[in-house]
């Protein structure tokens, strides 16, 4: 198994596996999320239990962590490596004559979602972490809502947010689809998972930016 | 036509290289491309000077021995075909050119638009071969049923001519098609099928040794292919990668 994940194939397997682990976590987000549009009590419910719940606070987080850590690095790793196996570069290169620009530039989008991830950490994960363990204060199932409209006040913020989403589906579009091919589905199935990437990687950022601009707009 | 050319010279594979620009004249549009160089090469001997070397053989697309990186694609503008089968009425009167050779660290220049892709021929000696017992008994091949399906796929991954414009065109050097080739050829095939699992395991080791870069599923091999080799078989090779890790 050490052979296998230190060959390229299995790289690229182990990276296709992690980018799928965080599109799962991506669409619970999103699940999670919506229902703010829908229901303060339904989402400060929810919320309360994923920040409470002894399973998703000590063994699912941490796994979550460790697999964005993983990707991230894994990604910088290839890119280092690629880069390595073209010394000298071309004069002329159109790259846009045989591939997508996406597919090209995902270490830039990655670069981009790993900036905003460490914005939203410290927006949301380090006052929660601040509010449990730190400061101790006792437990208030009703302050989620609050905190997520008070996060999108900020007309800066909101902004910052929604173009980091475009980055977002800028990398789900290729990542998704290439996630697929790298474990070896058959090509008779690829104008499908085409579909189903786009789909995906335009409506979930699209859906976190309605989210975003929602709570922006229903409380100016 | 009159041409503009801008052309990698590189003394040999130590030397520091760089663009060379050339105006070239009375170019007729029925040319092939390397006749377009052979031109050129003659005006550069009659001038005294050094030509630009080249790989070229057959003439016919077939070998994959021409190599040059055209307008910044493996084989010039057109697809399916190799440098060989490009014509020179692909481009206007006044066109500047950029002819590089292909570029990877696994292909080290030897001179000019020269790159050494022996690396391809390793890797197939690593294991894209079946062993036969060649002392009399052989079976006769056509004596085997082959489902039509298999037979068909196994010949389109064979037409690959490891002219290594999947590496050149992939961003990261990447000789994943090439390999999921030579494997696919042979482990479609009952014949091969006997040594499938070393063959994976050791060409895709080869492979990683060489210093290619690793896939990251652009698809710009497959659409640079001269012979159109699909991106199916970089999916099946990991499949087998996979199955053969497990295996051993």
């Amino acid at each position: 198994m050490k052979s296998f994940f230190r060959s390229s194939i299995g790289r690229k397997i182990a990276m296709a596996l992690s980018g799928i682990f965080l599109i799962v976590f991506l669409t619970q987000h999103f699940l999670i999320n919506i229902t703010s549009v829908f229901s303060e009590s339904i989402f400060n419910m929810i919320s309360h239990f994923m920040g409470n719940n002894p399973l998703v606070q000590f063994i699912l987080q941490p796994i979550l962590i460790a697999g964005v850590m993983f990707h991230f690095i894994m990604g910088f790793v290839l890119e280092w490596q690629n880069r390595k196996a073209r010394p000298v570069t071309y004069a002329m290169y159109k790259g846009s004559k045989n591939s997508m620009f996406v597919s090209r530039n995902m270490i830039i989008s990655g670069i981009v979602i790993l900036s905003f991830l460490a914005l939203h950490f410290y927006d949301f994960w380090v006052p929660e972490m601040d509010y449990k363990y730190v400061q101790s204060l006792p437990e208030d199932p009703d302050r989620y809502y609050e905190e997520l409209v008070h996060r999108f006040e900020n007309p800066i913020r909101v902004g910052l947010y929604c173009v980091s989403f475009i980055f977002l589906s800028l990398h789900l579009i290729h990542g998704l689809s290439s996630s697929t091919q790298s474990l070896g589905t058959n090509n008779k199935y690829a104008m499908t998972i085409k579909k189903l990437s786009y789909a995906f990687g335009i409506g979930i950022p699209i859906g976190f930016c309605f989210i975003a601009l929602y709570h922006y707009f229903l409380h100016l | 036509m009159k041409l503009f050319l801008k052309i990698w010279r590189q003394k040999n594979n130590k030397s520091k290289g760089s663009m060379v620009d050339y105006e070239i004249e009375d170019i007729s549009p029925d040319m092939s491309f390397l006749e377009m160089m052979d031109v050129l090469n003659e005006r550069i001997i009659d001038e005294g000077g050094d030509p630009v070397a080249f790989d070229h053989d057959c003439r016919e697309g077939i070998c994959g021995s021409c190599s040059m990186f055209i307008n910044g694609e493996p084989h010039g503008p057109e697809k399916l075909i190799t440098t060989c089968q490009l014509h020179m009425r692909k481009f206007k009167d006044e066109d500047t050119i950029y002819i590089e050779p292909f570029r990877a660290k696994a292909f080290p220049i030897i001179k000019d638009l020269v790159v050494d892709r022996t690396a391809f021929d390793r890797i197939q000696q690593s294991g894209g071969f079946i062993s036969i017992n060649t002392s009399g008994n052989t079976l006769d091949a056509n004596t085997i049923p082959i489902e039509k399906e298999s037979a068909d796929k196994a010949f389109d991954a064979a037409t690959c001519i490891g002219c290594g414009a999947c590496v050149a065109s992939c961003k990261n050097s990447s000789a994943m098609l090439f390999v999921s080739a030579k494997v696919s050829q042979f482990s479609l095939l009952p014949q091969g099928k006997v040594e499938a699992t070393d063959r994976v395991l050791n060409m895709v080791n080869q492979m990683d040794e060489e210093g290619f870069g690793n896939c990251t599923n652009t698809g710009a091999c497959h659409v640079e292919c001269p012979k159109g080799i699909s991106l199916d078989y970089i999916a099946k090779l990991n499949r087998e990668y996979v199955k053969a890790n497990l295996k051993k």
